[in-house]
């Protein structure tokens, strides 16, 4: 290893030492904002594993952190804490192989409506589950989770995140993804097995959004469908990802990390129009950073780099 | 030459293909054996890139068979049959413009089964670039290649996948005079390795330097078979290409 390898390294080690202690040393309020912006870097990084490279845009996230939400509010008392983790992981992996298997052959734009479609369907579904055969359509999440151990299992579930999408894209199945990026049929013809890459990594990516919503289902005490599948989290994922930059392991954090902050603040600011405010927010970023922060800082540091500009060839 | 390796690589018979009402691919029966060259000709619309896409995968025949190295491949799905040994080149030039030229060979030998070892990949990969004559452009973008060299990159990870069978359509096709001759040079230095080719070209030099034989389609339909001077003087190929003269 450099020494640059092994300070930054070193680097890293003392922030998550200093991140894993803020139980110790900061307030309700500061806990509280750090769980969800832990939250929604772990939501905005797992979206960015999957829609990064395949330029697939989900707006699943919702329905796998509801299912995520909803193990824990039905096996939670019943069940040993890692005992659920490992049964929403495993509910999560199988969602998203189904769909993964029935819906990645589609083009981009049905992919992008059939995803919204199915936070709904996932939605009515336990709605009608409910009515019908518990006949409760909200329920109590009594677990013996603090506060405190919901952030430091989101500490965990981020460091893993990072963990596996940096492995990923070292991997045969990372390289996978950046040909099937590039040029779908030329991938099939390298002999990749597009089907199965872009359902492995789907996978994973609602893996760790369904523990998301596994580890913060603790924090409401009180769960119901709306509340678990609330169709926002989708939308603030993509925005988040878009903004920091979808192509880069490191990208979505950066966008993740301001806007938490934005939307914390607009929410308890402008209560009745933050959703309107949401809205303009994806609009100038969509159109003043089509490629993202890491994109524009790619683009700026590669001029510094090579002053005389070759004319790009745009494909 | 073993038993095994003289019958054909390629074995295609009654393939057919239909989108709605137009029959593209009509009852094709064609073959390539080991070490040859074969020419997919005919019009354009007469289906020559179709059938391609038939045997390599990207389609599925409505009917018909395609064999290639003794093991029935229709209807499979396009990465095992590349990963069987059948490699192409596209009409309209395929390379993966945001990789370095490096990155693009790697693409065709990173999915090998058995998969190759990272220094038999980093080999491979100046070895290919070499034989295609881009040695000195590994670490350049491919979206920075000229038409000629984006050619030769295609071809360089055509040929990392280790082929038997080649299909190359109309990969010639823009090339000026003098990047012609060192394309086709290119080609028949392939076929001296051993490898068996299966091309589409409207280059009618390349088609008479190259190829051994010669299949002509027209309207989906075989229309003509055998080498090429025989076919290119028959009078269906003739007809189809320039039409029938009517002041006779």
């Amino acid at each position: 290893m450099s020494p640059t390898q092994i300070a930054a390294l070193a680097a890293g080690g003392a922030g998550l030492v200093v991140l894993a202690l803020l139980p110790f040393y900061a307030d309700a309020y500061y806990l509280s904002l750090a769980i969800s912006l832990l939250q929604f870097t772990v939501l905005a990084t797992a979206w960015g594993l999957f829609s990064g490279p395949t330029r697939y845009v989900s707006l699943a996230t919702t329905a796998f952190f509801g299912v995520g939400a909803y193990t824990v509010a039905v096996l939670g008392e019943v069940l040993a804490w890692p005992l659920v983790l490992l049964i929403a992981t495993a509910i999560g992996a199988l969602m998203a192989m189904i769909v993964g298997i029935s819906t990645l052959r589609l083009s981009g734009l049905h992919f992008v409506i059939f995803t919204f479609g199915l936070a709904e369907l996932v939605r009515q579904l336990v709605i009608w589950y409910e009515v019908n055969k518990t006949r409760v359509l909200g329920r109590y999440v009594f677990v013996d989770i603090t506060q405190n151990d919901i952030y430091w299992q989101l500490l965990a579930l981020a460091v893993a995140v990072f963990a596996i999408g940096w492995l990923i894209a070292r991997s045969r199945l990372g390289f996978a993804l950046r040909i099937i990026g590039e040029d779908e049929t030329v991938a099939k013809h390298c002999g990749i097995n597009v089907t199965l890459a872009k359902v492995t990594l789907f996978a994973i990516s609602a893996v760790f959004i369904t523990l998301v919503g596994a580890i913060m289902a603790p924090r409401w005490t009180y769960i119901e469908p709306s509340i678990a599948f609330n169709p926002t989290i989708s939308f603030q994922v993509v925005i988040m990802a878009l903004l920091g930059g979808a192509h880069r392991l490191w990208g979505p954090a950066v966008g993740a990390i301001p806007l938490t902050l934005l939307f914390e603040f607009l929410s308890a600011r402008f209560p009745s129009t933050s959703t309107l405010i949401i809205g303009i927010v994806f609009l100038l970023i969509v159109y003043a950073l089509p490629q993202g922060v890491t994109g524009l800082w790619e683009r700026v540091s590669r001029r510094k780099s090579e002053p005389p500009v070759a004319p790009q060839v745009q494909t | 030459m073993t038993a095994a390796s003289s019958a054909p690589v390629l074995e295609v018979s009654g393939l057919t293909r239909a989108f709605g009402g137009l029959v593209a691919v009509n009852a094709v029966d064609l073959a390539v054996q080991p070490g040859q060259i074969v020419g997919l000709l005919g019009p354009n619309g007469s289906g020559k890139t179709t059938a391609l896409n038939l045997i390599s995968g990207v389609l599925r025949p409505d009917s018909g068979s395609v064999r290639f190295a003794g093991q029935a491949i229709a209807g499979m799905p396009a990465h095992r049959i590349a990963r069987l040994g059948l490699a192409r080149t596209f009409q309209l030039v395929r390379v993966l413009n945001g990789m370095s030229c490096a990155e693009n060979v790697k693409a065709g030998l990173a999915f090998h089964s058995p998969p190759l070892s990272r220094g038999e990949v980093d080999d491979s990969v100046d070895r290919l670039l070499r034989r295609v004559g881009l040695a000195d452009r590994a670490g350049v973008p491919a979206s920075g290649l000229t038409y000629i060299d984006c050619k030769r990159l295609e071809l360089a990870r055509a040929l990392a996948l280790k082929p038997r069978l080649l299909l190359l359509d109309e990969w010639l096709a823009g090339l000026n005079p003098s990047e012609l001759l060192i394309g086709i040079e290119l080609i028949r230095s392939l076929k001296d390795e051993g490898l068996s080719i299966l091309l589409v070209e409207h280059v009618m030099d390349a088609i008479r330097s190259l190829c051994d034989r010669c299949v002509v389609m027209n309207s989906g339909r075989r229309i003509a078979e055998g080498r090429p001077d025989e076919v290119l003087a028959d009078p269906a190929v003739i007809e189809a290409y320039l039409g029938v003269s009517t002041d006779a």
